[in-house]
């Protein structure tokens, strides 16, 4: 429901914006090439996979069609390039850096805010939560500059123009070692940056869900029956408190990916958030349109799997038939 | 989707002395005081401080001075315009930007939330459609694609635009709230007494959601400007005037990161960004303690 809206909503955005593209695409190939405008417009037909010339109606339903078939069109920059094979070799690198980042981000957050939650009103609680709040204001792209400032320029650590792309130019993808750390070196930075700015948001939610969960009575019957330590911590409180937060994942996956234009934009790292600024920048609308569905669709998609993965986890959720 | 239940607290007060109570919180509680003032400072600095500073004009003969130089604390960048005196002047559009937006969104998801859960029915379900459709669509994106093509050289326009797109959230959380709400016996009172839909969801419902309402209004502050900072960063916000964000752009662009005498001018606005943002943040977050009572000391 939501993929079909959003679709309608790019086809109408793309006839909205500002000096509709189809139209000034056929201007400015008159224009240049001089050919007639049936010539031009046969061709845009071919870029936008729309026929300027059919009624809206028309171009709408085949405009929808098209995309069901995987269909983008050309991109307008590069002629020759459909927007499906742009897409295909942009997206899997940021899928790969979002996802790494995603799951180190839980994991450290999850350890962190439960150690917080267990050393309450200690030093160790009040640093957490210091760095957490610190983390959790600052924006992704502040921290890439600063990464790149300090971590890059001054110290030294990491060669940036080495690390740009999102493998060094030359080398052949392959399941090799070698390659692995390749692509390791170059989404280092990004994932460092992603990991940094989502990190402080898990860790304080964690702390405040094992908070409420160690007040809840079954601890205390738990606690009242003599239970270890550990296995209190491990599987009553742990398991317990991580539940709400699967709810969250995948909205915080969507932010992520949203936010790769400002990370991979400062990095160099060639992911789908760098080719949409490209897309923008050269009014690429065919490329545009395609991201833009991408991406929302892959939220969708990272939407239904969380939800999923909730209900599997949380017994409550399965027993009332959701979903 | 789950949807956060935050508990609603004294019903029955009125929106006044709540507000008051919040503020007497606030200076219980050490960190959401030392935000309040952060960003106290920085919205006097940034109002009142261009009155005192000199002109911003462009100096050749004293491009990219270092920290520290004489008549330049800042030092300057490779215009020759002074730094400090573009920090001081750089945080009016950026507050003001992010204060407006987060107004918009806040009245709307106000507005729209209520509305649905009061009326339920078919309101309730395109609202709720609506609501997950902008949900779904990355922000940024959007707003990068938007604000590339359209000229929004007007900081009004751009809040506008930032407002506009970020009220989903908000609006899915005054529904649950006004769900609960409805259902209470004063509510039902209200509606026996004919009262009429736009009295009793204002004046009777809504003045009982006013912290958690301006809680998500500083949230929405905060967002607002994180989204806009960016698209000034990467020059998809029209890059004219000055402020933070446009500093930060050209900064970045003229490589003053590799150049140890230009430091200072790509940090500063990098540290006042943060300060801004760390103030807000601090201040929501007590603000969160006061309102949720289960994340106090037990």
């Amino acid at each position: 429901m939501t993929v079909f809206i959003v679709t309608s909503g790019t086809f109408f955005l793309v006839r909205l914006l500002p000096g509709n593209p189809v139209d000034t695409y056929i201007q400015t190939q008159i224009a240049q090439t001089g050919i007639s405008y049936e010539a031009a417009a046969a061709q845009a037909k071919n870029l936008f996979s729309l026929d300027p010339n059919a009624p809206l109606i028309s171009q709408y339903g085949t405009y929808m069609l098209n995309m069901l078939h995987g269909d983008f069109g050309n991109s307008a920059l590069s002629p020759g390039t459909t927007v499906a094979s742009v897409i295909r070799t942009y997206l899997p690198w940021t899928l790969f850096s979002v996802g790494v980042a995603t799951v180190l981000a839980f994991v450290i957050g999850i350890a962190a805010g439960m150690l917080m939650a267990y050393r309450r009103e200690t030093w160790v609680d009040h640093l957490l939560t210091s760095i957490g709040a610190f983390l959790h204001a600052i924006p992704n792209y502040i921290l890439a500059i600063l990464i790149v400032v300090f971590l890059g320029v001054k110290l030294q650590w990491f060669n940036l123009t080495e690390a740009r792309g999102s493998y060094t130019p030359g080398v052949h993808p392959s399941f090799s070692l070698a390659f692995l750390n390749d692509i390791f070196y170059h989404a280092m930075l990004p994932i460092l940056a992603y990991t940094l700015t989502t990190v402080g948001s898990w860790a304080l939610v964690m702390k405040s869900s094992t908070v409420e969960t160690l007040g809840e009575d079954y601890v205390t019957v738990a606690r009242a029956r003599g239970l270890s330590d550990s296995r209190i911590r491990n599987g009553y409180v742990g398991r317990n408190a991580v539940l709400p937060l699967f709810s969250q994942l995948a909205v915080s996956l969507g932010f992520v990916v949203g936010g790769s234009i400002f990370v991979e934009k400062i990095f160099g790292y060639q992911g789908i958030g760098f080719s949409l600024f490209n897309a923008v920048n050269g009014r690429d609308y065919a490329v545009l349109q395609g991201i833009f569905l991408v991406v929302t669709v892959s939220v969708v998609v990272a939407n239904l799997l969380a939800d999923i993965l909730y209900s599997r986890l949380d017994p409550r959720i399965r027993v009332q038939g959701k979903g | 989707m789950t949807e956060a239940t935050i508990p609603v607290t004294s019903i029955g007060t009125t929106g006044v002395s709540r507000f008051a109570g919040i503020l007497r919180s606030l200076r219980r509680s050490p960190a959401g005081f030392i935000g309040f003032i952060i960003v106290a400072l920085l919205v006097l600095i940034s109002a009142i401080g261009p009155f005192f500073t000199p002109e911003i004009a462009p100096n050749v003969k004293e491009i990219l001075l270092p920290a520290g130089s004489p008549g330049h604390l800042l030092g300057t960048d490779n215009e020759g315009k002074d730094v400090l005196v573009q920090m001081i002047s750089g945080g009016r559009t950026v507050i003001f930007v992010g204060f407006v937006a987060a107004a918009i969104s806040t009245a709307l998801a106000i507005v729209l939330g209520s509305l649905a859960a009061y009326l339920g029915g078919w309101v309730d379900s395109v609202v709720v459609t609506l609501a997950d459709v902008f949900l779904t669509v990355p922000q940024i994106v959007l707003l990068a694609v938007l604000g590339a093509f359209f000229k929004l050289d007007s900081p009004l326009l751009l809040a506008l635009l930032v407002g506009g797109l970020s009220w989903p959230v908000l609006t899915r959380a005054v529904r649950a709230q006004v769900f609960s709400l409805k259902e209470r016996e004063f509510v039902e009172a209200a509606r026996l007494l004919d009262l009429g839909t736009p009295r009793v969801v204002f004046v009777e419902i809504l003045p009982n959601m006013a912290s958690f309402i301006l809680m998500n209004f500083m949230i929405g502050v905060t967002n607002a400007i994180y989204q806009l900072v960016g698209l000034y960063l990467l020059g998809l916000a029209p890059l004219t005037g000055s402020n933070w964000g446009i500093m930060l752009n050209r900064a970045w662009i003229a490589g003053a990161i590799f150049n140890d005498d230009s430091l200072a001018w790509i940090l500063s606005p990098i540290v006042a960004i943060i300060l801004l943002l760390l103030g807000l943040v601090m201040m929501t977050r007590s603000l969160e303690e006061i309102l949720n009572p289960r994340l106090r000391d037990r």
